[in-house]
């Protein structure tokens, strides 16, 4: 099946918005969830390959409708809940 | 609870701390552990890096054709670690040729020479046309390249990075290698604009 992330050469998306930021992060959540990557990732609870996995193999609908960190976050989730790090729902409301 | 809760900034914020509280107590990580791993992954990481990489092969011949040949191995003499286990091409623009760079897939990027990506460069616009209309993509950007100039787009990948060494602008014969590294821009390190 072909990815969402797959999408070299797709018609559609529209012009692109060059505007110039340098700012790595426009959240603190979002350099939180690259930590939460790194750190997990140091302590061998998933890989590279995993996490790159978790993320392209997100339902389309679901990939076009976050943000890149998001995507990130979703797929930290992804991982911890199937390496049995945390429950499905420990996170919710 | 009032509108800003809502937002879905603020919902997703919730959600990482109440991630990084749950590991916490499972003693899975520390929060003073997240901070420092937070200040150590961007921290060296900055488009001075590539600019002086750029200004050292403009000055020797010697280090631009190594440069060429195992961008890995150039930057390194230099004291740039471009990735544990990715391998580091330099490609070179001439009057002929142009480069930019890619990664259609996701964001790979040669992080440590240029400092954060800017967001267009992990935008679903930018990935999905620069490798169909590389010219209207850089006409964006505001460069119009020659109708005979030659564009090459390189997708960057889970091992292989990019880095584009732009051509050195004329009249700067009697500049330093410090002077050259100050006119090097970040877009022009990944071919969104020339110098």
């Amino acid at each position: 099946m072909a990815r969402m992330n797959d999408i070299g050469g797709m018609q559609g998306f529209g012009p692109i918005d060059t505007t110039e930021d340098t700012e790595p992060f426009h959240a603190d959540w979002e350099a939180r969830v690259v930590g939460l990557f790194n750190a997990l990732r140091a302590q061998d609870v998933f890989n590279t390959n995993e996490f790159r996995d978790a993320i392209e193999s997100m339902p389309p609908a679901e990939y076009l409708a976050t943000s890149y960190y998001e995507r990130w976050f979703k797929a930290i989730c992804t991982l911890l809940e199937r390496k049995g790090v945390i429950e499905p729902g420990e996170l919710d409301d | 609870m009032t509108s800003a809760d809502h937002h879905p900034d603020t919902l997703i914020a919730r959600r990482v701390r109440r991630l990084e509280t749950l590991l916490e107590e499972k003693g899975v990580l520390s929060g003073a552990q997240l901070d420092e791993i937070i200040d150590a992954s961007l921290s060296g990481a900055s488009p001075a890096n590539g600019a002086r990489v750029v200004a050292r092969a403009w000055t020797d011949p010697a280090y631009k054709s190594r440069l060429l040949a195992d961008g890995t191995a150039a930057v390194r003499e230099l004291g740039f670690m471009e990735g544990g286990f990715q391998r580091l091409r330099v490609v070179e623009n001439t009057d002929e040729t142009h480069n930019v760079i890619v990664c259609t897939l996701c964001s790979c990027y040669p992080l440590r020479l240029l400092g954060p990506s800017p967001s267009w460069y992990k935008s679903e616009a930018y990935r999905s046309r620069v490798v169909r209309e590389p010219r209207a993509v850089l006409a964006e950007f505001g460069l119009n390249l020659p109708d005979d100039t030659e564009i090459t787009v390189w997708d960057s990948s889970a091992e292989t990075r990019y880095m584009v060494l732009p051509r050195r602008p004329a009249d700067t014969d009697s500049m330093s290698e410090a002077e050259l590294t100050g006119l090097v821009t970040r877009n022009a390190l990944i071919g969104t604009a020339e110098l």
